[in-house]
């Protein structure tokens, strides 16, 4: 056996401190061309075919691509780089923090910075972030099928993100928005600074956003390989299938809300002025409608993949896979009922407020289903400490803190006090980043062999996301003191008595970017010297590691067979055989035709 | 018990015995939350332990989830959840009814600041002077865009929208100066949107009711924050034993406009040292020829300048905003003499590198009375020598 | 001669129809959601101020709405026969009645920018801008306009969307000839005039019936 470069935790068979790695299948390939129609497994058939970004390797080739993971795997770069931009935005809000008076620019530019922030975190990275990489790039393998069921509009889709991540960033340029990224009016209608490409820019993304939803949905309904019920579907792929409902469902209402913001601001149509018959409150509630089903957006596909993960590293099968599944969309249905939250203090009825309150509440008890199921899934299970499962122990403690500081402001009087105060600031920054991107970190980690067919250093992998944890914690835990005490958000200046929070805060992101910059760089060495992945590192059951690391051009090249539940751990690996209803001849003639 | 958690959570005090009960649910909510998230972490790590994997290809049970376990599980979540939720909710019932012997103080918030106006007569800018012990309502409205009212110590906002009415009722406890913050962004000077909430004795609140200065209230509580009102060394200005000092007799017409320009928030938008900021800068305005958005000129002399402030919308400064108040009725005629008396002291350019300390668009500005401490008041020290009358 | 090529990922023909037909389906939904936010919006204001909406709608010509809503029925119906002559093979037939399809489009625009004309001609712009709103102090009176101006304005751009699609149609099916295995392709378009058409008939209530004569 060939000694592989790089990484010698790797050696197949060889033991570690945690655990086994490398489980049965490797990633040699069998020699012998020409076997005919008597195929053992899938590998066989994919001998001389290569790598799908090898396949073809013109830069045209890659700009007109309908690949789904070409696709994929443009979507992380492109998000990856709003993340950056998103992310240099946040640090140098905090560096103005570091003193309660002017320390590095003028009120006018913080405000437009913190509007920047949170629409480029929010539209151009946490929504798009998993189901347009992960989900585009492994929902079609864990089916069985070769692509998603429009593959032209997915391209479409990478279009639509570019064009509105681009017409977002002229609008930054030419004297971008200062209105928050929740764009209330009348201050939105009155404002000085250049709102309408931030919100085209926008409208734009939302078609992606859309568009990658109704693909999604009909690949999980029509392109199933033959005898995959739904019911055996990888969980990742219910995540998805849920984020894509909400995703179509909702978007379009923040369409209309910023093309009616447009029209306020361009043209003064005044749909909400007061002095014109309008109200206030009415945008607040149209605006909501949309933009709490987005945080599920937002949440969904990190629950997905820690699915995934938990089960993938435990070796188990999910202690109700039915509780997973159905919570999934009992917090996308339930997510469109809560949006009154927001509002407690705007100006609705008290009998309103008390309802919103109640049924936020269930939202989070569906949320807890899935964190007690999680958990008790590794219960008896086979567990080996690698660098996802460091991820999502992160998550889970984030994610259930942050959760249940949602529950906290959904006690209606508790909210009076935090609403708009960096406890609100607090407690969405511990979901969006503490549970949606740590679960995008772990989603990375774990499918990185599969995307590039490369192993990366597991040492510097647990070192950064100890560092990510622990800056993560000092960023943002300070963040509740700050809010209890009554600093409001959105605010340049503040009272001095707050400055040693607004410090160690500061800091705990000097520490979370560390963390993060010793990701990408391991991640993108490993690119060139990691040791080459084996087919299933993991030891998974879930069929994107039945193929190679990494897939070739159209995944399977014969229809798979399934035989084996996604989370059968309690028998050994089978390989994945070729469905015996389908010739394989006639199959790789079809899998070779080009889609016109 | 009550400090102690109170001080851990960084809360403010509780001025109001409703701040009191809403920070026992807090401290409940929080603790369990904590607890919550502990426990799972522990769990998935205890687990982690205790079935680690011993050999590659070891094979696991399938074991499917205790149903009644999980039930049981999320009921009790759920009843945890709901009796928050009732608990809550019966304070927000409380919050958001005013009692009906409860006094009104008329609030309007404005691009960037509070004014208060009693029935009795008077009105302020920044500081709402309320007696202890009475349940007080406040009716409150916007002149612009959407603000709120918030005030920590008493764990209570309410947003503040142009075009209708909010209401907001507390009953202090303790006297005391306590801040109001602006909690929804509002634009440029949000963050400096500030004011106080002055809770006084009875007797004083009369006091002030029938015409004492503020600055003349006694008995003024001794506040957490140092409170200094005037900002220069004066011989005349003394502090009282309560932190506050107390006005004496200004050095000159000028200093007085100082200090009336600080406290009515015009320092909020005009500077004094030529810096462009939200209005025109006073330094060198004095006398000089002013473009108008009309396209005409006009001289900036005393009557151009009192229109300014009783109607400034009708001789707007081209290439400004119009979105200053007007202050018809909001000054006495002793303060608009003191003002233009300072606008004639600055008539003179600061020699060239001479700046207040401060970078461009942020003035040296003084937010209303609590908020002033002896660094920046240092700062602040900066009437020129030259042009000043004795 | 075109016949459609089944994608090498889709089981056969009749699974790629379904999941094409699912796709307009999800994006229809998509589609009456985005309408939906600015019916909240009529809904709401409608419950402000019931007597200047019934008025407003009262300023609206009864008659140029009705045309309105038969041409863009007669559009429908033209265009669903289009689909079953095509399934037939009968692509001259189908090709007019697309072309026909189209044609009523034009006119429906035709037709409201002749509306649009008599608003602004009294002195109704949208944003409560014009003599309209001085000599009718009342504040629903813009809101009710501009929410007029917002919705039918946004339709008429999906029916102009509409048209072009229906000509592109009608071009595809005389010079590709397409065969009758193909006309689902059609259909498709065909669903989304539908949805087109649906929306008018709850705006044409909304905006034309609803007044004070009912």
């Amino acid at each position: 056996m060939k000694k592989r470069r790089g990484n010698p935790d790797i050696e197949p068979g060889a033991p570690s401190t945690f655990g086994a790695v490398a489980t049965g299948t490797e990633g040699d390939r069998a020699a012998g061309p020409g076997r005919g129609a008597e195929l053992a497994d899938l590998r066989e058939v994919a001998v001389h075919a290569k790598p799908y970004y090898a396949d073809e390797t013109t830069i045209w080739s890659w700009l007109s691509t309908t690949d789904h993971k070409r696709i994929g795997i443009i979507f992380f770069v492109m998000t990856s780089v709003a993340l950056l931009i998103g992310g240099v935005l946040a640090m140098v809000l905090r560096l103005e923090h570091l003193t309660p008076d002017p320390t590095v620019m003028s009120a006018a530019t913080y405000n437009q910075v913190f509007t920047l922030h949170g629409v480029i975190m929010v539209w151009f990275f946490l929504i798009p972030s998993i189901p347009a990489a992960f989900g585009n790039f492994f929902v079609p393998i864990m089916l069985g099928a070769q692509d998603v069921a429009f593959p032209r509009l997915n391209l479409a889709t990478v279009y639509f993100y570019l064009v509105g991540l681009i017409v977002t960033v002229v609008g930054l340029v030419a004297g971008g928005a200062d209105t928050g990224w929740t764009f209330y009016p009348p201050y939105s209608s009155q404002t000085f600074t250049t709102l309408v490409p931030i919100l085209i820019g926008v409208f734009i993304l939302g078609w992606s956003t859309i568009l990658t939803g109704i693909n999604l949905i009909v690949t999980i309904h029509t392109l199933r390989a033959k005898g995959m019920k739904l019911m055996q579907m990888p969980l990742f792929v219910w995540a998805m299938y849920g984020v894509s409902v909400i995703q179509v469902v909702a978007t379009p209402v923040l369409g209309m809300v910023l093309l009616i913001i447009s029209l306020d601001h361009g043209l003064d149509w005044g749909f909400f002025d007061p002095a014109r018959g309008g109200d206030l409150i009415l945008f607040q509630h149209l605006f909501w409608f949309y933009s709490h089903p987005a945080v599920y957006i937002m949440i969904l596909p990190a629950m997905g993949v820690i699915s995934e993960v938990v089960l993938a590293l435990s070796h188990k099968n999910p202690l109700s896979y039915k509780a997973i599944a159905y919570s999934t969309f009992g917090i996308a249905f339930a997510g469109f009922l809560t949006w009154g939250h927001h509002m407690f203090v705007s100006g609705m009825s008290t009998f309103d407020a008390g309802v919103f309150g109640v049924l936020s509440m269930f939202v989070g008890i569906f949320s807890a289903i899935k964190v007690f199921t999680w958990v008790g899934s590794m219960y008896k299970g086979s567990i080996s400490l690698r660098t996802p499962l460091v991820y999502v122990f992160a998550f889970l403690f984030l994610f259930v803190f942050g959760g249940m500081t949602g529950i906290a402001v959904a006690a209606t009087s508790l909210d009076v006090h935090w609403h708009d105060t960096y406890f609100i600031v607090a407690h969405f920054h511990f979901i969006m980043v503490g549970a949606s991107l740590t679960a995008w970190f772990a989603a990375i980690h774990y499918w990185w062999p599969k995307m590039t067919g490369r192993m990366y250093s597991e040492a510097w992998g647990i070192a950064a996301s100890i560092l990510v944890f622990l800056g993560f914690i000092a960023t943002f835990f300070p963040q509740f003191l700050l809010g209890n005490g009554g600093m409001p958000r959105r605010y340049y200046y503040y009272p001095d008595h707050f400055q040693a929070l607004h410090v160690m805060s500061t800091a705990g992101t000097w520490v979370l970017a560390l963390g993060m910059t010793i990701a990408l760089i391991y991640l993108i060495f490993s690119l060139f010297y990691g040791a080459r992945a084996p087919m299933n590192p993991w030891g998974a059951r879930t069929l994107e590691w039945a193929v190679p690391s990494p897939p070739t051009r159209h995944n399977f090249e014969v229809t798979p067979l399934i035989e084996q539940d996604p989370y059968d751990y309690s028998n050994p690996l089978r390989e994945v055989r070729p469905n015996p209803l389908y010739d394989p001849e006639l199959e790789r003639h079809r899998s070779t035709e080009r889609s016109p | 018990m009550n400090e102690f958690l109170r001080l851990i959570l960084y809360l403010p005090k509780q001025a109001t015995s409703l701040a009191r009960d809403i920070d026992q649910l807090h401290y409940w909510v929080i603790g369990i939350t904590m607890a919550g998230a502990t426990g799972v972490a522990v769990a998935a790590l205890w687990f982690t332990f205790r079935y680690r994997r011993r050999y590659e290809g070891e094979l696991t049970p399938q074991v499917q989830g205790g149903f009644a376990l999980e039930m049981a599980f999320i009921s009790s979540l759920a009843i945890l959840f709901v009796t928050f939720w009732v608990i809550g909710f019966q304070q927000f019932i409380r919050i958001r009814t005013p009692p009906k012997d409860a006094m009104v103080v008329y609030v309007t918030g404005k691009q960037w600041m509070w004014k208060f106006a009693y029935p009795e007569g008077p009105s302020t800018i920044g500081t709402l002077v309320v007696p202890v012990d009475r349940n007080v309502k406040l009716v409150m409205t916007s002149r612009d865009v959407i603000h709120s009212f918030y005030v920590p110590a008493f764990r209570v906002k309410q947003d503040v929208l142009p075009g209708r009415y909010e209401t907001f009722w507390f009953r202090a406890e303790h006297q005391g100066l306590y801040k109001i913050f602006c909690a929804e962004y509002c634009g440029l000077n949000h963050s400096k949107m500030w004011g106080d909430v002055l809770v006084v004795s009875p007797e004083d609140f009369d006091r002030w009711l029938r015409g004492t200065a503020v600055e003349d209230l006694v008995n003024l509580p001794a506040g957490r924050d140092r409170q200094v009102v005037a900002t220069f060394d004066d011989p005349y200005v003394r502090r009282s034993p309560f932190g506050v000092v107390l006005e004496g007799r200004p050095l000159s017409m000028a200093d007085r406009g100082r200090m009336v320009a600080e406290r009515r928030g015009c320092l909020s938008c005009h500077t004094l040292d030529g810096q462009r900021h939200i209005g025109p800068t006073w330094r060198g305005l004095w006398g000089r020829e002013v473009s108008l958005a009309t396209g005409e000129t006009v001289r900036a002399d005393e009557a151009y300048l009192t229109r300014s402030m009783m109607d400034p919308q009708v001789q707007l400064v081209a290439g400004y905003p119009a979105v200053m108040p007007t202050y018809q009725g909001m000054l006495e005629p002793a303060e608009v003499g003191a003002i233009l008396e300072l606008i004639r002291a600055l008539e003179a350019p600061l020699p060239t590198g001479v700046r207040y300390p401060s970078p461009l668009m942020e003035p040296p500005d003084r937010p209303p009375l609590s908020h002033v401490d002896p660094e920046r008041a240092q700062q602040n020290r900066d009437l020129p020598e030259e042009g000043v009358a004795p | 001669m075109y016949t459609p090529r089944v994608q090498p990922f889709f089981e056969d023909l009749e699974k790629q129809r379904h999941a094409a037909k699912l796709g307009m389906w999800i994006f229809l939904g998509s589609e009456l959601l985005f309408f939906a936010g600015l019916f909240a919006i009529y809904a709401f204001y409608r419950t402000l101020y019931p007597e200047t909406f019934q008025l407003g709608v009262d300023h609206n010509s009864k008659l140029l709405g009705s045309i309105n809503t038969a041409l863009l029925i007669l559009g429908s119906t033209m265009v669903a026969s289009a689909v079953n002559f095509l399934r037939l093979g009968q692509r001259r037939i189908a090709t007019w009645l697309v072309a026909a399809t189209a044609a009523s489009g034009v006119l429906y625009i035709a037709i409201k920018s002749t509306e649009y004309g008599m608003h602004f001609s009294h002195g109704i712009y949208p944003g409560g801008v014009g003599h309209f709103f001085a000599e009718n102090p009342d504040p629903g009176f813009p809101v009710f306009f501009t929410t007029y101006f917002a919705l039918t304005g946004l339709h008429v751009i999906h029916v102009a969307i509409g048209v072009a699609l229906l000509g592109w149609k009608a071009w595809w099916i005389r010079r590709d000839r397409v065969d009758p295995t193909g006309a689902y392709r059609l259909g498709i378009v065909a669903l989304y005039w539908h949805f087109v058409d649906m929306i008018w008939l709850f705006l044409w209530p909304m905006f034309y019936l609803l007044g004070t004569q009912r």
